[in-house]
């Protein structure tokens, strides 16, 4: 045996000697760099990982990581991910899906990956728009977006991925920015110590269909002022020299100056692992994303709470019952009523 | 046969008779019963060591409005004496629980055949129900047969009188007061079905006493009066030594996946969502948890031949079971395992279609389907099974053409093995074919789509093992290395590669064998489910003394190496369908012979004596020629 222990892990372990075909300046780039960072951190051992994606730009990134990875169908990356979980406990299994793929085709997948608490680190790049097929909208986009599919523009109201995951029960809940590096990185680590399904939207650039679309918030200055950056415990504080606040008054959130009276102290202070989602749920309600409204953008994890998961809860019964009901294949073959005729053509109940 | 009216008479007894075959369809509604009441009569003959062979037709509604001919459900089963292989074409004993069963089912009824109806039923408000103007028992409707009018509720409830169950639990024993008096009019033992009754009502002994003690009054009612005057027996049939079972073709469908699992040494992953007539597949692998199986019910379809692909990915053996419009919903799937190249097995039970058309129906329509139904050149490899027991080993072939050729394998079943039930000898585990599959480990020189040389296989390297990381996915591939390849030329030779790699089974799978004349003026020619009605007719024929040749298709994609031979070697061939023609087209297609098609698309199975009418006349215009 070797007895030496393996070098550490890089980040040029996890790039493959694929050419990485995204468009220039698509924030994909960024993300791959940051799972590229996260995934050496992790402890895990390379062949372990195994990267499960669906059709759509942000699905071609298992092509440029190093790992186990398969690009499967349009939207059917959460089952065939479910599927390698429930058999291979061993693996660490994460998705990458997009806006199109996992809340529109894949729409139930993702639901009924999240409600059963299957144990993968799902990442859902919502860039609002389909790129891939050049430029329809999506989901995701904005009411009133004029596209290729929507020239006059669109009518159809878009789902808040946060609301989605969270409504389906979704066990850990986050969200970061392609470009916020640091943050994005830290959700991912969280995520990846998360036992059971972690969906993680990253809000990401389409710089040819859907350009500057989250401008609002990655701008210099939107990212004091429009990001809300949650910390668990922490008062929900936010803007340039942390001079506003969010106040729960019972049945809504309000955006307060912290100065006059008002201080920290009036503020909510944040609870991820509340156990009843409806806080998560109306905290990723106050914004839909871009930093255009009244309140800030939530970031970070809005949702962390620990339940059983679906995976091993299926492995447990198949252990059990391993033990509990030792039967060989001959038994099962015979079953419990069988006859058997002799050599002189006579009937006994019962086998030999 | 005809059940004779005299037999051997003992003084004070009915007389007895010894038969060599019988048919017996129970009749009823939906609530009744008689799926359950057929099942333990064919389960106590299969004790008996009879020959056997069931045909259960029941509703797609789960309870129709009750004495209606929607709600109508029946089992008939055939016993003999002899090897038999089909549930026989027309009934010798029909028992009607009510008038719509009468009505439903009399026009299969033999002439002079047995009618036992519960007259409690027929009242003016189920007469009017079932469609009748006057009562069938009171005018001469039914002269043509031998009527016995049982009043079996108030015999039911007389002979519960002083149990505690409410009426409607007594009344929900009647059908066990027919089982009990069709027992002893086929001198069958009540043994095994008191054993049962007491196993499966451990926990409400009152429920098992109660159908006890039913079916022992419907047996000393015919004891003790005599209602027939002739008693019948049949005997055990000759059957090859062996030890056997009784069982249904869904069951020998999960059994054998269990088998190939063990012998393969790949743990059993079973996606899959609820669909008629397959979800008894899911039903029995969920028990078979021990066995180290996976069973995972999806959110729909596509999840479920989705998960199972993942789990082949991560070295198990994945299977996905449904019907036809299940198996459309999972073509998208079956063309990813046939580009990523993965051992899969699609199990689809054919019902009658198009969409929903007759869920609980037997059809064999779905063969083009399986053939083509999915985007561009996707070459599948196709199995069916044609018996209940031939579901066994056909589950063993499929997962051997998977794993050996890293492809995904579509075995086609219906709904009439999947639900009929036969006699199975059961093998021995160790002549079971060796499916052991080794993944691929060295790290040196490694490709994902390197090759084997002979069987044009792909490696199977799983995640976990160190130095394979690789990725795959519905991407064109360039051969060998795996990469995403968008070249003509790559396309093309990948488009051949993976159409030449299915059709290189054919170099290990058997010839297709004659049975009868190796040559001649007509050949019958089967697949799947229509092996027993064709059987059955070309022995006969044979028989009566006419000259015909019988084969069956197991491997439809590839066709055994020597069937446009064989094809050749007769004037005629004649290919029995429960379709419009679906194995003629391709055969046709392939070998440019002229096919004739036997088509019948009724929801049920050919019976024997039509494709021997059918035999008759061709060999009849074949000597006139």
């Amino acid at each position: 045996m070797n007895t030496t222990e393996a070098p550490p892990l890089t980040r040029k372990d996890f790039q493959s000697d694929q050419e990485v075909r995204w468009c220039p300046g698509c924030g994909d780039y960024a993300i791959l760099s940051a799972v590229q960072q996260v995934f050496p951190e992790l402890g895990i051992p390379r062949e372990k990982f195994v990267i499960v994606s669906g059709i759509g730009c942000s699905s071609r990134f298992p092509y440029y990581m190093n790992t186990y990875g398969f690009h499967s169908i349009h939207g059917r990356a959460p089952a065939v991910a479910t599927g390698i979980k429930m058999t291979r406990p061993d693996l660490d299994v994460w998705v990458v899906t997009g806006d199109g793929d996992a809340l529109s085709i894949g729409g139930n997948h993702l639901i009924h990956t999240l409600r059963r608490n299957v144990n993968l680190k799902i990442l859902l790049f919502n860039n609002r728009v389909y790129g891939l097929t050049k430029g329809q909208y999506s989901p995701t986009s904005e009411l009133g977006k004029r596209t290729k599919s929507t020239p006059h523009g669109s009518v159809d109201f878009p789902f808040n991925p946060l609301n989605i995951a969270i409504g389906a029960g979704a066990t850990f809940v986050a969200r970061s920015v392609d470009i916020f590096m640091p943050h994005l990185k830290a959700v991912l680590k969280r995520a990846a110590a998360h036992k059971g399904s972690a969906f993680v939207e990253v809000m990401q650039n389409c710089n040819i269909y859907n350009d500057k679309a989250f401008a609002a918030l990655t701008d210099k200055a939107g990212r004091q002022q429009n990001g809300l950056y949650l910390e668990h415990g922490k008062p929900l504080v936010f803007g340039d020299n942390k001079d506003k606040g969010l106040r729960f008054t019972g049945t809504d959130f309000e955006v307060i100056e912290l100065g006059n009276g008002k201080s920290e102290d009036d503020c909510l202070v944040w609870d991820e692992e509340h156990a009843n989602p409806s806080l998560a749920f109306q905290m990723a309600s106050i914004s839909t994303g871009d930093g255009l409204g009244d309140f800030p953008v939530p970031l970070g994890v809005l949702r962390a709470v620990d339940a059983p998961t679906y995976d091993a809860g299926v492995i447990d019964q198949i252990d059990e019952l391993t033990t509990a009901r030792p039967q060989t294949l001959d038994q099962l073959i015979h079953g419990t009523d069988t006859w058997t005729v002799d050599a002189g053509g006579n009937v006994h109940r019962g086998a030999n | 046969m005809t059940l004779p009216i005299a037999g051997q008479t003992d003084a004070g007894k009915a007389a007895e008779a010894t038969v060599s075959d019988v048919v017996i369809r129970f009749a009823g509604d939906s609530g009744d019963g008689m799926q359950l009441t057929g099942t333990q009569f064919t389960n106590t003959s299969a004790l008996i060591g009879n020959d056997l062979s069931t045909l259960p037709d029941f509703p797609a509604e789960i309870r129709a409005p009750a004495g209606t001919l929607p709600g109508v459900s029946a089992f008939q089963v055939r016993i003999a004496d002899h090897d038999i292989h089909t549930p026989g074409d027309a009934p010798d004993v029909l028992v009607a629980m009510n008038p719509a069963a009468l009505k439903a089912n009399l026009r299969d009824l033999r002439d002079n055949g047995v009618i036992i109806v519960n007259t409690d039923e027929f009242t003016p408000r189920n007469l009017k129900r079932a469609g009748y103007e006057s009562n069938p028992l009171e005018d001469d409707s039914l002269n043509a047969f031998r009527l016995y009018r049982v009043a079996l509720t108030t015999m039911t409830r007389r002979a519960l009188e002083e149990s505690e169950l409410d009426v409607r639990s007594k009344d929900r024993c009647k059908n066990f007061l027919a089982l009990g008096m069709i027992y002893w009019l086929f001198s069958r033992p009540l043994e095994p079905t008191i054993d049962w009754l007491r196993v499966k009502f451990r926990r409400r002994p009152e429920i098992a006493e109660a159908n006890v003690k039913v079916m022992k009054a419907g047996w000393n009612f015919c004891d003790i009066t005599d209602a027939f005057q002739v008693r019948y027996d049949v005997e055990p049939a000759k059957l090859e030594p062996g030890t056997y079972r009784s069982i249904h073709g869904n069951s020998a469908l999960a059994i054998g996946l269990v088998a190939a699992s063990r012998r393969s040494g790949l743990p059993l992953f079973l996606g899959a969502y609820p669909i008629t007539p397959a979800s008894d597949v899911l039903h029995e692998l969920a028990t078979y948890k021990h066995f180290g199986v996976t069973t995972y019910q999806a959110e729909d379809e596509i999840a479920a031949v989705c998960a199972a692909i993942g789990a082949s990915f991560g070295g198990n053996l994945g299977v996905s079971c449904s019907s036809g419009p299940g198996i459309a919903l999972k073509a998208e799937g079956i063309n990813l395992a046939v580009m990523v190249e993965l051992p899969l097995v699609i199990c689809d039970i054919q019902r009658g279609g198009p969409s929903t058309g007759l869920p609980t129906k037997t059809e064999q329509a779905d063969l083009l389907q399986v053939m083509f139904g999915r985007n561009n050149e996707s070459p599948v490899p196709v199995i069916a099974a044609s018996s209940p027991a031939n579901c066994f080993d056909t589950a063993l072939e499929a997962v051997r053409m998977a794993t050996a050729y890293m492809t995904p394998v579509i075995l086609l079943s219906d709904g009439y093995i999947a639900n009929g039930a036969e006699p199975w000898r059961i093998p021995q585990v160790e002549e079971l074919p060796d499916l052991r599959v080794d993944f691929h480990q060295n790290a040196e020189g490694f490709m994902p789509y390197m090759r084997d040389e002979q069987t044009l296989a792909r490696p199977w390297a799983i995640p976990g093992t160190p130095g394979l990381e690789h990725r795959i996915g519905g991407l064109e591939k360039e051969d060998v290395t795996g990469n995403v390849n968008y070249e003509p030329e790559n396309h093309d030779h990948m488009v051949r590669l993976r159409a030449e790699k299915v059709a290189r089974i054919v170099n290990d799978i058997p010839d297709l064998e004659v049975e009868g004349p190796q040559s001649g003026k007509l050949l019958v020619l089967g697949w799947g489910s229509t092996l027993g009605a064709i059987t059955g007719a070309v022995n006969q024929a044979r028989a009566d003394g006419l000259t015909v040749s019988r084969a069956h298709l197991w491997h439809i994609n590839p066709f055994p190496r020597n069937l446009g031979d064989v094809l050749d070697r007769f004037e005629r061939v004649l290919v029995p369908e429960m379709n419009l023609g679906q194995l003629a087209l391709l055969l046709r297609a392939r070998y440019l012979k002229d096919i004739e098609t036997y088509s019948k698309v009724e929801g049920k199975p050919f019976t024997r004596d039509e494709i021997l009418h059918r035999i008759e006349r061709m060999t009849g215009e074949s000597n006139q020629r």
